[in-house]
């Protein structure tokens, strides 16, 4: 009997002793993949995305948190009034939230951000939005009052992006490479060219909500890297991976492909400064030789929808103006004959690297060259691109480019003097003057839909399709965000099943 | 006198040329030769058919009929883009011939000029050409094209240049080398002794005997400038769109590898068809115009 019950209780023990392995190697780390590297980790002075897309809700929070469908709920701040004329914003922070170097966060820090961003040698890429700011005030160390020269509806929002994150001032200085935040996560290891290691800060005001202990973040540039990197389980979620190889994945009963909608525009530039491309004919000329439905599906392997100005569909006011400037090469050539050009126009057409670019480019030249318009292709990296064309103090040295602008509402863009596209509109500015200080949602609707009109009759860019980012991810993770309204991965959502 | 000394003097010149009859019997019997020759022809051939004629363009964008099977209308089916595969091939095979070409002339004109001079006038002239040979020889063709790009942009112009570049020290330490071999011959020494100076006896005497090894060397160049202009391209530093080239036709079937492998397939083959027979025809010609070797055989 004795020795049945030692049996019994070896193979009890035998069976138990799996358990705590098991609970163990449950995993709580996560390999993530992107496209490209950030060239530093401080979002408040750079423009690239890729900063967001490691930092925005890991490292550094915001006053308010953009969710997965274009809501604003709170984060740093617990609630906010607006004037009725939208002019004064009165945010109450979070109380009892510490910097990871252990300072505190508190009003002081929330000006001293703000104030840093509207700074002159500032160049933090919504740097119009805070000098846009009458003042900022910390009457005590919970509250914040924004006074705005104009009124901006969109405030809460527009506090939610990257580039109004919260910094500590001690530290903001060096934050490039050594960044300190509030959020759930901070730079483990970063090796460059290769990877970012983030790990969870243990002393989160709410640690327990946070349920990834690690996450490698791997930069893969080469799609079909990416593929691999995948398919081999090195990397276990590629939130928007190249077009191109997202069709493997629908059919593999191993991974999740989210199709999510964005706020993104993707955009042939056209450089207005140069002539004739001054001349709104030339302009309509190049919209019309453009057809949208190819350049989707052989830019954007069809993740695309057409849009006809610089707003997307689903959001306030959206008007369709894709018939203003249809695919007409007949209409293209009438035009540039009217406009005095000699053909073949000779053009050059930068082209950054994703794929978008490359392989819209080579389309977008076909489709010009049918129209006498012959567009010489010039591959660039982003660093050259950033610097020749877009760089708002640089030379604008391009004619075309293609580009995606991924920042939500970003129509404001349009009214710097100095921004790449070179529209200066006396019209348009004094539109959106008066959709900024429009109280009323209906109000503001239909003077949006004007401003698109606008747009896209004047011909600013050719507007080229709304992308939709595919995620390919394993099985097993939950939490990742199927749209995306702006770039970022909000890594504290993200678990194992 | 020096009408009589000119004619034992000339005589062993050029390593005498063999009479076209047995060369091209002995040619024909030869394999490598053979089937070098017909695989650089085929490369030749469809680079210059595409000059006149191609299936379809290959310019012409038709997304909707994009990654097509073969068929009868597109042989080899179509790319990402719906661009007839063969089209491409043919024309691809225009720019590769067309920057192997350009690229072996730079070398050879800079690298056979630079090692006739090094190997005439000796001494400290020699010194320095043959150290700043070693100098650019340190230089992969990839990384000067990196640099030249970086100044004056990527296309088929810089990786023209790096190539030839990358050819010449090659070209300059063989040239320095053979054409010293020559200098040590009696002929050249009966030359000198005749007055003759070394720009004279180097264009007589001396280019006309290495110019057999520089025919083959040539030959061998060509194949490895047609290899670095497809990396070059590939690597998107090469000849640019919308032109077609087989090294950024390899560059657009990676990132479909795992759907249409076959697109990868039909430029690399062409790469080493290409390179497979000018290397053939390179050890063909060394066979066939190698004198000892003739003689042996």
């Amino acid at each position: 009997m004795l020795k049945k019950l030692s049996i019994v209780a070896i193979a009890a023990a035998l069976a138990a002793a799996p358990l705590p392995v098991l609970a163990q190697s449950k995993k709580d780390s996560v390999v993530m993949g992107m496209t490209l590297e950030p060239p530093g980790l401080d979002p408040t002075n750079a423009a690239a995305a890729a900063i967001a897309e490691v930092t925005l809700y890991n490292i550094y929070e915001t006053l308010t948190k953009i969710n997965e469908d274009g809501s604003v709920s709170p984060l740093l701040a617990d609630s906010w009034t607006a004037s009725p004329d939208l002019k004064t914003y009165t945010f109450k922070l979070h109380k009892g939230v510490k910097f990871q170097n252990g300072e505190a966060f508190d009003s002081a820090a929330v000006k001293f951000s703000f104030e840093r961003n509207a700074a002159a040698n500032s160049t933090n890429k919504d740097k119009s939005l805070f000098q846009a700011f009458e003042k900022v005030d910390a009457p005590d160390a919970g509250t914040i009052v924004i006074t705005l020269k104009n009124s901006e509806p969109n405030l809460p929002f527009l506090l939610g992006q990257a580039s109004a994150s919260i910094v500590e001032p001690k530290s903001a200085a060096t934050n490039i490479t050594q960044p300190v935040g509030t959020g759930p996560y901070q730079l483990g290891a970063w090796a460059k060219g290769s990877s970012i290691t983030l790990n969870k800060w243990a002393d989160y005001r709410n640690p327990s909500a946070i349920k990834l202990s690690k996450v490698t973040i791997r930069f893969i540039s080469d799609p079909a890297a990416q593929a691999a990197a995948l398919l081999s389980g090195d990397v276990d979620a590629f939130p928007r991976i190249a077009t191109r190889v997202v069709a493997q994945f629908k059919a593999d009963p191993r991974f999740t492909v989210l199709i999510g909608g964005s706020k993104a525009k993707t955009i042939v530039a056209i450089n207005e400064k140069k002539k004739p491309l001054d001349d709104v004919r030339v302009r309509r000329a190049i919209l019309a030789a453009i057809d949208r439905k190819a350049m989707i599906e052989g830019a954007a392997e069809g993740f695309g929808t057409p849009i006809g100005s610089f707003y997307t569909p689903g959001s306030l006011g959206y008007v369709d103006t894709t018939a203003i400037n249809p695919h007409d090469p007949e209409k293209a050539k009438k035009l540039l004959a009217e406009a005095g050009v000699t053909t073949p126009l000779e053009l050059s057409l930068k082209l950054p690297p994703p794929p978008y670019a490359r392989q819209g480019g080579e389309i977008l030249a076909a489709q010009l060259a049918k129209v006498g318009i012959n567009a010489k292709i010039e591959n660039v990296e982003w660093a050259q691109w950033l610097s020749q064309a877009f760089a708002p103090n640089g030379p604008h040295n391009y004619d075309l480019t293609i580009v995606s602008h991924v920042e939500p509402f970003d129509l404001v863009k349009l009214t710097e003097p100095d921004f790449y596209l070179g529209y200066n509109s006396e019209a348009f500015n004094a539109l959106y003057k008066q959709i900024v200080s429009t109280p009323d949602e209906a109000g503001r609707a239909k003077l949006l839909g004007d401003a698109q009109k606008m747009l896209a009759t004047d011909a600013v860019a050719g507007f080229l399709f709304q992308p939709q980012w595919p995620t390919v991810i394993n099985k097993k993770l939950k939490g990742v965000w199927k749209e995306v309204p702006q770039f970022e991965n909000d890594l504290s959502a993200w678990s194992w099943e | 006198m020096s009408a009589q000394l000119s004619t034992p003097v000339d005589a062993p010149v050029a390593m005498r040329p063999l009479p076209p009859r047995t060369f091209w019997g002995r040619a024909l019997r030869h394999r490598s030769f053979v089937l070098g020759g017909a695989l650089s022809l085929l490369v030749v051939a469809s680079a210059l058919l595409s000059l006149v004629w191609t299936p379809w363009s290959p310019y012409e964008i038709d997304i909707a009929s994009k990654l097509r099977p073969p068929s009868a209308a597109h042989w080899l089916g179509t790319d990402s883009f719906g661009r007839d595969i063969v089209s491409l091939l043919l024309a691809g095979a225009r720019s590769t011939i067309l920057v192997g070409i350009i690229a072996v002339s730079i070398g050879l004109s800079f690298g056979v000029c630079l090692g006739l001079i090094a190997s005439a006038k000796r001494g400290w002239t020699e010194e320095i050409i043959m150290r700043f040979s070693d100098f650019t020889f340190a230089f992969p063709a990839v990384l000067s094209a990196i640099m030249l790009a970086a100044v004056a942009g990527p296309g088929m112009v810089t990786s023209i240049i790096a190539i030839g570049i990358f050819q010449i020290p090659t070209l300059t330490r063989l040239t320095r080398g053979s054409a010293n071999a020559i200098w040590a011959r009696e002929f050249v020494l009966a030359a000198r002794a005749s007055g003759k100076g070394a720009f004279r006896i180097t264009i007589e005497h001396v280019l006309p005997n290495i110019l057999s090894i520089l025919i083959v060397q040539a030959t061998i160049q060509f194949a490895l400038a047609i290899l670095a202009e497809a990396a070059l391209s590939y690597l998107g530093l090469g000849t640019q769109p919308p032109q077609p080239s087989w090294g950024r036709m390899l560059n657009d079937a990676q990132t479909m590898l795992f759907q249409s492998p076959m697109l990868a397939v039909y430029p690399g083959a062409a790469i080493a068809i290409a390179v497979l027979g000018l290397n053939l025809l390179g050890d063909g010609l060394r066979d066939l115009l190698d004198p000892r070797l003739a003689r042996e055989r």
